[in-house]
């Protein structure tokens, strides 16, 4: 069917051709957040003093990160004047009139080759106890990333979880027949795109450092699985087998992936190194479909999808092989498997009475929950700190993101202004 | 070759962590070099083989043989009775003509699991493979691809759509 130069020529192709656009100052995706019942902490964030030196607005970007996770009000400080730089400067009674818990006073600090440092304190509004004190720097043109951490910083303090306003999330837009792989900030701002081919792009995995994205293509005119390097665009092909090469994921220490082959036959779960050396190794035998691994955060099972019952549900099995056991019930499809970041929660997608919904299962008492009321949801993924649950629906037949707060209270939709948008990824905490 | 450049922020650039304001630790932020073309062409189609025109049967003329499609029901491969007669008169041709080789694509509705899609598409295109097989053809003749949900003939979003593309094509290698 193929020959070996035909074979290698196509590899070179793949390796040369991964691409690299410059990073959009707006935002592709446009975002609109819905929170019910959910208490919300005011919180005002007045303007760092000199941030116009830098030229652009940190304060406001974080302000915008804390009031998108639907756990904070913002408390409008715009027309203070003159702008304070730090508590010394502060009226925070004026603040604890207008209502705020807590009030966050900054200043930024040119720094030379077109960098800023930015220093801020959270203050406590009631008690006037200062809660914290950080300062974070960063190139000019990275004034988002450098508010994301300050956003994350004081989201921690005051929630006690981890901020994921620093992360960055990784989707599949089509338009017509070309199809994109991009990667952008949580908040759908800074938007690039990692590749674009007529063929279609599925399953994006990032690799457990977010260095790396494994994923399917079809440029090939079927489908392969590559991994690709987000800042060189160098392409490695990992599973190249006959037939069907799909569903990577990546084991937690980055060096093994799980991909789905139909070399044997039947699409099955098969074990592969990272460098693409070696030989890939049988992982599950059954005369059904086994597909969708991914792992469990320790490393020791992977959840999979498998019809092997007659539908299709989710299984468990170790890592080092054994009797799969079945996880999901109730339904005729259960599909799309991922796990919490502490391993403790199922989310996948689910069909009821001819609807998909994404549903989440305590793993230990068993329970589900449904998360959603559209009826075409897909690709569910957990954020790095387990609060929330990205997804992809369709709302008037087109393709868009969205997410929902893990108790469902807080949902926010993403969407393109043309085409259709899926198959999201949330990334890792980087460090 | 044109170079471009593109500063992707890969690594946390900060951290610092005091109770008193203090100057944070700044790793380097130099921008990662990219040395790739701004557009990604898809590489060459390696599938295509060489046989020459007029090798394969006319679609969608006539008879059994001018029909390529199976159809299935929802997250199912079963190939009905009523597809038999296609699929076996696409048999006795590939029986008659060694030179000539198929690809079976396996094809899914939009509702549902990508991957989960993919596998299924691909054991559609192998249920038509088994009955050829059956027949005596050749494996070598035969090649099965899975699309999944992928490539849609209908683009709609109800039930006609979805049954439309429910599908196995049996296509000839250079038609």
């Amino acid at each position: 069917m193929k020959n070996k130069f035909l074979l290698q020529l196509s590899l070179l192709l793949l390796t040369l051709l991964a691409l690299l656009v410059t990073p959009l100052v707006h935002a592709e995706l446009t975002l609109e957040i819905n929170v019910q019942g959910a208490h919300q902490t005011p919180i005002a964030v007045l303007p760092f003093a000199r941030e116009a030196s830098v030229g652009n607005s940190v304060s406001k970007v974080v302000g915008a990160d804390l009031a998108r996770s639907g756990l904070f009000t913002l408390v409008d400080g715009s027309d203070i004047n003159p702008v304070p730089s730090d508590v010394s400067d502060l009226k925070i009674d004026t603040w604890k009139t207008r209502g705020a818990s807590y009030v966050v006073v900054g200043n930024v600090t040119e720094q030379p080759n077109r960098r800023f440092e930015a220093r801020f304190r959270l203050l406590d509004a009631n008690t006037q106890v200062s809660r914290m004190s950080l300062a974070f720097s960063g190139s000019n043109e990275q004034y988002r990333l450098v508010a994301h951490h300050i956003a994350d910083a004081i989201f921690e303090n005051i929630t006690g979880d981890k901020g994921v306003f620093s992360t960055r999330i990784a989707y599949i837009t089509k338009n017509g027949k070309a199809r994109s792989l991009k990667v952008a900030d949580s908040d759908a701002f800074n938007e690039q795109t990692m590749l674009t081919a007529n063929e279609p792009i599925i399953s994006p995995r990032w690799s457990p450092d977010g260095t790396r994205m494994a994923y399917v293509t079809f440029e090939l005119k079927r489908p392969i699985v590559v991994v690709q390097v987000l800042t060189t665009g160098a392409r490695k092909i990992i599973a190249n087998y006959k037939g069907n090469n799909s569903a990577p994921a990546w084991a937690p220490d980055g060096k093994q992936l799980a991909v789905v082959l139909s070399k044997d036959g039947i699409a099955q779960i098969y074990l592969v190194t990272t460098d693409g050396t070696g030989v890939a190794r049988r992982l599950t035998s059954s005369s059904s479909i086994d597909t969708e691994p991914v792992f469990t955060p320790d490393g020791q099972f992977i959840y999979f999808t498998s019809d092997r019952g007659g539908s299709p549900q989710i299984y468990r099995v170790a890592v080092t092989g054994g009797d799969p056991q079945r996880v999901t019930f109730g339904s005729n499809y259960c599909v799309s498997p991922r796990l919490s970041p502490d391993g403790k929660q199922l989310v996948f997608v689910r069909r009821d009475e001819g609807a998909f919904h994404v549903v989440v299962q305590d793993l230990g008492s068993g329970q589900t929950q449904v998360m959603t009321e559209s009826g075409l949801d897909e690709s569910p993924t957990f954020a790095p700190n387990g609060r929330s649950i990205l997804y992809s629906t369709q709302v008037q037949d087109r393709g868009i993101l969205a997410i929902v707060s893990s108790d469902g209270r807080i949902r926010q939709k993403l969407t393109t202004q043309t085409g259709d948008v899926y198959e999201p990824v949330w990334g890792p905490y980087v460090q | 070759m044109k170079k471009t450049y593109l500063a992707i922020v890969l690594t946390a650039l900060l951290a610092a962590c005091s109770t008193t304001p203090t100057s944070a630790p700044v790793a380097e932020q130099t921008p990662q070099s990219a040395a790739q073309p701004a557009v990604v062409a898809a590489a060459q189609p390696i599938v295509n083989g060489n046989v020459s025109a007029g090798l394969y049967p006319a679609k969608g003329v006539g008879g059994a043989l001018g029909d390529r499609s199976v159809f299935y029901d929802f997250d199912n491969y079963t190939v009905k009775d009523q597809y038999r007669p296609m699929v076996d008169a696409h048999g006795g041709f590939l029986l008659g003509n060694k030179a000539a080789k198929a690809t079976l694509q396996g094809n899914c509705d939009e509702r549902g699991s990508r991957e989960y899609n993919l596998a299924l598409g691909q054991r559609r295109a192998d249920s038509v493979r088994k009955i050829l097989v059956a027949k005596g053809v050749s494996d070598n003749q035969i090649e099965t691809i899975s699309f999944g949900k992928e490539k849609p003939r209908n683009p709609g979003h109800d039930a006609a759509a979805w049954g439309e593309n429910r599908r196995t094509d049996i296509v000839y290698q250079g038609e």
